[in-house]
């Protein structure tokens, strides 16, 4: 048995003739914090998002918890799967994207209530109450009758986490999460994702904010032209790289 | 090149500063705003004068006929038609719409046909066709396609000349209606159902409580538009000879000549129910405005 929380193996995708991930292997054990860094346009976005499944790779496989993601063996073959099973796939890994997303016609609680509610088929009145508690979580207790609109980018952010946490799931994925917020927003967004990290989530963060990989992660991984150049403890990729990929691209953002 | 000579001196700064705040500001004057609404006004005077004052306009004429008992039924006709052309218009064109925007190719085109086809007719040349279906096809008949048929109907029984005129001003309205809401949801950001269906929530779930919703900011003010002009079209059907409001009128003034004063009974129905549409457009639209900054 794996103590891995999520496997990648040999994941190929392609958009076009434009081949964006070139054989990505990467094991994620429960409880840790992965952050994949790396250039605009290496891939590390597109394996995120294979991870559940909003993109189908191309060859290779995936699981989550010991499930195949997308896919469903039998006998030598794998099936892929109905829309509906993917979904309830989907529903044990949540996911943060760089837009926020949040649906603009629900008020902050609405937001965080309705997947519990559409996907899980919790009762209402038990998925308010959680979703009060992920709020206060957050730190927005007083803004569950807002719209979204009417928050600060922070604020939303805050949100969308506090609305894939609703789902308890056992993954975490965050594409980006400060790349759209005000520098001075950013922190208290990273906080949220601290707290949760000490709490012993599993999360895979993609993101551009090296002093949060190195306070935070218990893996870095570097992204560059589809594929993972190195990978280890922060302390060893960010502060004694040993590719020269990697240290160039160090020494333009640190 | 080189400087010969020392530049210029800045001119001295003025001693005390003016204190402008302290001073009283004039607006500026708009003398040909007031030509142009003196022009206007009395444009519009001697047209209200005229309505008021011209005998062939008829007002008694008008006001025995406003709300006669024959008028009142044709104006019931008419919004029936209104109705059940706008509802069955819109689900088809709801159906139509999310055909377009399958990944089904053959959906795609057979939408795509059906628009092409149903904006192409002009609707008066369509329902003369569904008035006429029964020459057509004597029967229609329901059971396995290319295969027995379990119910038979005499199609003449069955399309008659109102169900014609609904049928008619249904198909139409699907044609624009499918472009209306293919827009709207066209015009809803990607993010939105990737975030649905990231959070797992079913897909007809995602359609009707994600992205429909949203849609509706944009299909609403096209969507009042085509209600509206369906309203006034039902004029059309009169070519049937269903006794909506516009044949009446014309069948009341073939009888007694006073045209002017029963065109104007119809003007002010038409003018009257479409003014309660747009109070409608209004409240419904401010209702899916929720969480809208703009």
């Amino acid at each position: 048995m794996s103590t891995a929380m999520v496997e990648v193996r040999s994941v190929h995708k392609s958009f076009g003739s434009l081949e964006v991930l070139r054989g990505v292997d990467l094991d994620v054990r429960a409880g840790e914090v992965t952050v994949v860094l790396g250039p605009s346009g290496s891939g590390k976005s597109t394996l995120l998002r294979t991870i559940n499944h909003l993109e189908k790779v191309d060859s290779g496989w995936i699981t989550v918890d010991g499930t195949l993601v997308g896919y469903r063996r039998s006998g030598d073959k794998l099936y892929e799967l109905r829309e509906r099973e993917v979904l309830k796939q989907r529903t044990q890994i949540g996911f943060v994207f760089q837009n926020f997303n949040l649906f603009p016609h629900l008020t902050v609680l609405d937001n965080v209530v309705e997947a519990p509610v559409a996907a899980l088929k919790r009762p209402r009145k038990a998925a308010v109450a959680a979703a009060e508690k992920l709020l206060a979580r957050v730190g927005l207790s007083d803004k569950a009758d807002a719209y979204p609109k009417q928050l600060s980018g922070g604020q939303q952010q805050r949100v969308a986490i506090a609305r894939a946490l609703a789902l308890e799931p056992k993954l975490l994925l965050f594409d980006e999460p400060t790349s759209a917020l005000d520098p001075e927003l950013v922190g208290e967004v990273l906080d949220v994702i601290k707290d949760l990290a000490a709490s012993g989530t599993t999360m895979i963060v993609v993101t551009h904010e090296i002093g949060f990989a190195r306070e935070v992660a218990d893996t870095v991984v570097f992204m560059d032209e589809g594929a993972i150049v190195e990978q280890g403890p922060p302390a060893e990729v960010l502060d004694a790289p040993r590719h020269e990929r990697t240290r160039a691209f160090l020494s333009k953002v640190l | 090149m080189s400087l010969t000579s020392d530049p210029p001196l800045a001119p001295a700064a003025p001693a005390v500063r003016p204190d402008y705040a302290s001073l009283t500001v004039v607006p500026v004057r708009r003398p040909w705003r007031w030509v142009a609404v003196a022009v206007t006004a009395v444009l519009v005077a001697q047209f209200g004068h005229g309505l008021l004052t011209n005998p062939a306009w008829e007002w008694d004429v008008f006001a025995r006929f406003f709300t006669t008992e024959t008028i009142l039924k044709a104006v019931w006709i008419t919004l029936q038609l209104t109705f059940y052309g706008t509802a069955l218009g819109f689900a088809l064109g709801v159906v139509l719409a999310f055909m377009r925007l399958s990944g089904s190719p053959f959906l795609r085109a057979v939408a795509f046909g059906y628009i092409w086809v149903f904006r192409s007719i002009p609707l008066i040349v369509q329902l003369l066709f569904w008035f006429n279906l029964a020459y057509l096809y004597k029967e229609l008949t329901f059971g396995v396609p290319f295969g027995p048929g379990f119910f038979t109907f005499d199609t003449v029984g069955l399309v008659g000349a109102m169900s014609a005129a609904v049928l008619g001003l249904a198909l139409h309205q699907a044609a624009y209606a499918a472009e209306i809401v293919r827009g709207g949801v066209l015009a809803v950001d990607g993010g939105q159902l990737e975030a649905a269906a990231a959070l797992g929530i079913p897909r007809l779930r995602q359609i009707r409580r994600i992205v429909l919703p949203q849609a509706m900011r944009s299909i609403l003010p096209n969507a009042a538009n085509e209600i509206i002009s369906l309203f006034k079209g039902t004029s059309i059907v009169s070519v049937m000879a269903i006794g909506e409001l516009f044949y009446q009128v014309q069948v009341i003034y073939g009888r007694n000549g006073r045209v002017v004063p029963l065109l104007m009974v119809a003007t002010v129905w038409y003018v009257l129910l479409t003014t309660v549409l747009s109070v409608l457009q209004h409240y419904v639209e401010r209702h899916y405005a929720k969480g809208a900054t703009r």
